[in-house]
C-alpha cells in the first residue's frame, strides 16, 4: 500500500551532529573560569607527555652521584633526587605514566560499568539482584584497601595496579547507570521499540546507552581524581610503578626520607598530583553544567 | 468598573535568553468578576499571572501599571509582596501533587498558611481551617485534615488547595489551569465550588486556561491571549460571535458532542497576529 | 483489515487488581473507543493487548490468531501503538530519520529512503524532516513522527493511547484530522483511548466506558448526545461532559 517506486535523491549530509555537539561543548567549558583552568592543566599534562623528550633537559633515568640532592636552580628547574636525578624531566615523563593509567581505567571502567549498570537496570529483577549485589560487594571495600589487596595477590607492577584500580572504580559507574537506566525504560520511546520488535541488546545499546552516556561522563571524570590518588598511593606504598619508572607517587615515596631537608623532591610531584587531580573535578563540574538536558536544549 | 481590584497597562515579560517577550503589552482591568486568559501554550498566559503575583524571578518584567488595589505592583518590594500574596492575593495551581508539600498534612498546610497571615491561636486555625474544608464540599473535614497529600484524590487534593487559597479571604483569586489534571466529572464540581466561593464572597477571579469550554461555562469576561498579546477580549456569552481569526479557529477547531463527522477545520496562522496594535484591551 | 478481539483480559500489579476481567470486540476498520476516569485501566488495556506487559490472563486476538502466538515480527507488523506524550515517545538523541530506519532495519525491509519519505508525507511533514531531532520540532510535529513511525511497518491496527491529549486545540485538530484520514485511506483499526469524549464522539464509531477497570458499558457513538447509557458510572461521565460542553 505504500508507493516505493518514487526514488528519492539521497538527501545531503549536514556535518556530523555528534562533532558539533562536542564543540559546542569544548566552547562552553572553556567559557567558564573553572572548567577552563581543568581544560588548561589537562592540555598541559597531554602536550607534557606527548612532548617530554624533547621539553625535558636531562634524562629521567640518568643517576649522577656528584649532583645528589640539589635545590631548585638554573641547571636543575625543580632539583635533583637522592640519585642526582632531575625532577623537572622525571615529572615530565611521569605525565606519561598518569595518562597512560587514565586512559586505561578509563576505557576498562567506562564499558565494564555501563554494561553491567545498563543490563541489570534494564531488565531489572533477578538479572539486577544478581549484578547489584556483586556491586555492593566491590563497594564495600575501601578502594585503596581492594587495590592493594589485588596487587598484593598480583604481584606489584604498574600494571597489575591499573588493573586493580579499574577493579575498584567500576561500581559506582555501575550503579549510576543502573539508576538512570531505571528512569529510561519506563519511557514511551523504549515501549515504541519494543513495538518494533528491537532485540533487548538493540534496545540497551542504541536507546538506552546513549541517555547514561552524559552523566557517566561526568562521572568518569569526577572518577580521575580519585584515580590518580589511588594510583600515586599505590605507587607511595611500593604497589604501584616500580623504580625507577618516575611515577608521581613513588617519587614521593622516596622522597620522604628527605623531606625535611630538600622539601622539593616530594613538592614538586606534590603539586602535579593537586593540580591534576583539582583539573579533573573542576572539568568534571563544569561537563556536568554543559551536558546538562536544558543546556542541550538550548543548543 | 468604578474601583478596579487589578488595573494592567502594558504588562511586557521577557525572559531571559529569549529572542521575543513572552508578554507584550498586555492590558486590562478587574473589577469583582470572573476573568478568563485564554491561550494556548506558549501564549503566555501563564506568565501574566506569575507577573501579577510577582513570582517570576529572573525575567524581565516592565509594565505601564500594575496596581492591586491600592498597591502599585511595579514598585512593591518583596516585603509587601509576601503581605500581599496569600493573604490578599491567592494563586491556585494545575495539580495539587505538585502544589502541596507531601510530608505534611493537608489540613495543618492550610492551618498554617491561615496563620502565616492572620494572627490567631492554633486552636482557632484549626477551627478555621475545618470549617473552610467543609466550604469546599468536603464531607468528613477531621479525617481529610489529617491525611497525607498522596492519600488525597486528584479532586479532593485541588480542593484543599482551594480551601487553603480562599481561607485568608483575598480580594483576587488567580487559577493557572485549576482542574485540567482532573476529571471531567470531578471537574465540574471543582469548579462548581471554586465558582460558589468566589461569587459569594466577591472575589475577582482570573481563571487561565486552555480551555474555551472551561472560560465559557465560568467566567464573565474572557481575554484570548496568541504569542504573548492579547488579541480579542469578549464577554464569554459572546464566545460564539468572537471577531478575531484566531478565536474563530480555535472555537472551530475543538470538536463537539453530537458534531459533524467533516475533518475539523483546521488553524491557519496568519503573521498579522503577532503585529502589535494599539489597542486597550 | 483485521478484527480485534479482547477475551477476559486481566492483569493484577502485586496484590492490586488492575483489570479484574475486560471483554470487547472491535471489528474491523473500526475506531472503538475506551473511555474512563484516570486511573480506570483504559491505557492498561492497550499495554496488555500489545504485549508491552506480559503478566496477563485472557486472550487478545487480531483476525483471529492470538498476539501471544504471533511471532515477534509479524506481530509488530499487526498492530503498533501511538502515545500520549509526544515529548516521551521520540528518543531525544536519534534524528528522525534513524527513528524512521530503526523498525526497517530490525524487519529488514528495503527501500528506506522511499519508505521513509512516503511515511513523512503520509502524515503531511516534508521529507527534510528526516533530519531534525525531536527537541527542534513542536508538539504537533512530534506526534506526526510518532505516528508516521507507526505506519511505517504498514500494521491493520493501531492502539491510540490519549493521541492528543497534550497537544492544544489547533494542533489536537490536525492530528485528529490525519487520523480520520489515514484510517479511511489505508481501513486501519483503531482502538483509542481518551478522556474526552467530544474526541471520542468524532473519531470513534463504538466506544467503551470504564471504570475501576471494568467496561460497565459499551455505547454506539449516537448515545451520547442523547445520554442514552444505562449505567449509572456512563450517565454520569455522559451528562458531565455534555454539561461541560453546554451541548444540553
Amino acid at each position: 500500500m505504500t508507493d516505493t517506486s518514487r526514488a528519492r535523491p539521497a538527501p545531503r549530509r549536514r556535518p556530523r551532529p555528534g562533532l558539533i555537539a562536542a564543540r559546542n561543548i569544548l566552547v562552553y567549558l572553556a567559557k567558564a573560569p573553572t572548567s577552563a583552568f581543568g581544560l588548561l592543566v589537562l592540555a598541559l599534562l597531554i602536550l607534557a607527555a606527548v612532548f617530554a623528550p624533547l621539553l625535558a633537559t636531562h634524562d629521567p633515568y640518568a643517576q649522577n652521584l656528584t649532583t645528589t640532592l640539589q635545590p631548585p636552580g638554573a641547571a636543575h628547574f625543580f632539583g635533583t633526587d637522592e640519585l642526582g636525578r632531575d625532577i623537572y624531566s622525571r615529572l615530565l615523563f611521569g605525565a606519561r605514566i598518569t595518562l597512560t593509567i587514565i586512559f586505561l581505567v578509563t576505557i576498562v571502567v567506562g564499558p565494564i560499568g555501563l554494561l553491567v549498570g545498563t543490563v541489570a537496570g534494564y531488565f531489572g529483577g533477578r538479572t539486577d539482584t544478581v549484578l547489584m549485589r556483586v556491586t555492593d560487594i566491590f563497594l564495600s571495600f575501601p578502594s585503596l584497601i581492594l587495590s592493594m589487596a589485588f596487587v598484593a595477590a598480583l604481584g606489584p607492577s604498574l600494571n597489575n595496579a591499573i588493573i586493580a584500580i579499574s577493579l575498584t572504580a567500576w561500581p559506582p559507574i555501575a550503579r549510576l547507570a543502573r539508576a538512570e537506566t531505571m528512569i529510561f525504560r519506563q519511557a514511551d520511546y523504549i515501549a515504541a521499540a519494543r513495538l518494533q520488535g528491537a532485540s533487548n541488546a538493540r534496545i540497551i545499546w542504541r536507546s538506552i546507552v546513549p541517555m547514561c552516556l552524559p552523566s557517566v561522563l561526568i562521572r568518569l571524570t569526577l572518577n580521575m581524581a580519585t584515580v590518580i590518588l589511588t594510583a600515586a598511593g599505590l605507587g607511595f606504598l611500593g604497589l604501584g610503578a616500580q623504580p625507577p619508572l618516575p611515577e608521581w607517587g613513588a617519587m614521593i615515596a622516596t622522597g620522604r626520607r628527605y623531606m625535611i631537608d630538600s622539601w622539593w623532591l616530594v613538592t614538586f610531584p606534590g603539586l602535579a598530583i593537586l593540580s591534576v587531580s583539582l583539573a579533573f573535578n573542576l572539568l568534571g563540574d563544569g561537563l556536568r553544567d554543559a551536558l546538562d538536558p536544558k543546556q542541550m536544549t538550548r543548543r | 468598573m468604578s474601583h478596579p481590584i487589578l488595573d494592567v497597562a502594558g504588562l511586557t515579560v521577557r525572559y531571559p535568553g529569549a529572542a521575543q517577550p513572552a508578554v507584550r503589552g498586555v492590558s486590562f482591568q478587574l473589577g469583582r468578576e470572573r476573568l478568563g486568559i485564554v491561550g494556548e501554550s506558549g501564549s503566555g498566559k501563564s506568565t501574566v499571572g506569575r507577573a501579577l503575583m510577582r513570582l517570576l524571578p529572573g525575567a524581565e518584567v516592565s509594565a505601564e501599571r500594575m496596581r492591586f488595589e491600592e498597591v502599585d505592583l511595579t514598585a512593591a518590594t518583596e516585603r509587601q509582596m509576601l503581605k500581599i500574596r496569600g493573604a490578599r492575593m491567592s494563586m491556585i495551581l494545575q495539580d495539587p501533587k505538585f502544589s502541596l508539600n507531601p510530608i505534611r498534612r493537608c489540613g495543618l498546610q492550610i492551618e498554617e498558611a491561615y496563620r502565616t497571615h492572620v494572627r490567631s491561636s492554633r486552636a482557632e486555625a484549626r477551627a478555621r481551617a475545618l470549617a473552610m474544608l467543609e466550604a469546599v464540599q468536603i464531607r468528613d473535614p477531621e479525617r481529610v485534615y489529617d491525611l497525607y497529600p498522596h492519600e488525597v484524590s486528584g479532586g479532593m487534593g485541588q480542593r484543599v488547595m482551594i480551601a487553603m487559597m480562599l481561607l485568608t479571604d483575598p480580594d483576587l483569586v488567580i487559577a493557572d489551569e485549576p482542574t485540567s489534571a482532573l476529571d471531567v466529572t470531578v471537574r465540574l464540581q471543582v469548579l462548581k465550588i471554586l465558582d460558589d466561593l468566589v461569587r459569594e464572597k466577591g472575589i475577582g477571579l482570573i481563571m487561565i486556561s486552555h480551555d474555551l469550554n472551561l472560560v465559557r461555562n465560568f467566567c464573565d469576561r474572557v481575554l484570548i491571549m496568541y504569542a504573548g498579546r492579547v488579541v480579542e477580549t469578549l464577554a464569554a456569552r459572546d464566545l460564539d460571535r468572537a471577531q478575531h481569526p484566531y478565536t474563530r479557529g480555535l472555537l472551530a477547531a475543538q470538536p463537539r458532542i453530537g458534531g459533524k463527522r467533516a475533518p475539523l477545520p483546521v488553524l491557519q496562522r496568519e503573521a498579522a497576529w503577532n503585529e502589535d496594535r494599539e489597542e486597550m484591551a | 483489515m483485521k478484527a480485534l478481539s479482547v477475551e477476559k483480559m486481566s492483569i493484577r500489579f502485586g496484590s492490586v487488581t488492575v483489570l479484574p476481567e475486560v471483554s470487547f470486540e472491535v471489528a474491523a476498520g473500526e475506531c472503538f473507543g475506551l473511555v474512563g476516569e484516570s486511573g480506570s485501566g483504559k491505557s492498561t488495556v492497550l499495554r496488555c493487548a500489545s504485549l508491552l506487559l506480559s503478566s496477563w490472563q485472557g486472550e487478545v486476538r487480531i483476525g483471529g490468531v492470538p498476539v501471544r502466538e504471533m511471532p515477534l515480527m509479524e506481530r509488530c507488523r499487526t498492530l503498533q501503538m501511538v502515545f500520549q506524550d509526544p515529548y516521551g515517545s521520540l528518543h531525544p538523541r536519534h534524528s528522525i530519520r534513524s527513528v524512521l530506519s530503526e523498525p526497517l532495519r530490525i524487519h529488514g525491509l528495503d527501500d528506506r529512503e522511499a519508505r521513509m519519505a512516503q511515511a513523512l508525507e503520509d502524515v503531511g511533514l516534508p521529507p527534510d524532516f528526516l533530519d531534525r531531532y525531536p527537541h527542534q520540532l513542536s508538539g504537533g510535529q512530534r506526534q506526526r513522527v510518532a505516528i508516521a513511525r507507526a505506519l511505517i511497518l504498514e500494521p491493520a491496527v493501531l492502539l491510540l493511547d490519549e493521541p492528543t491529549s497534550a497537544l492544544d486545540v489547533s494542533v489536537q485538530a490536525e492530528i485528529l484530522n490525519l487520523l480520520a484520514r489515514l484510517r479511511e485511506e489505508r481501513s486501519f483499526t483503531y482502538l483509542m483511548v481518551s478522556h474526552d469524549l467530544a474526541v471520542i464522539d468524532h473519531m470513534c464509531d463504538r466506544f467503551a466506558v470504564m471504570q475501576a477497570g471494568e467496561i460497565v458499558e459499551v455505547l454506539p457513538r449516537d448515545a451520547i448526545p442523547s445520554n442514552q447509557a444505562d449505567a449509572p458510572y456512563a450517565r454520569e461521565l455522559i451528562g458531565a461532559s455534555l454539561t461541560y460542553e453546554r451541548a444540553l
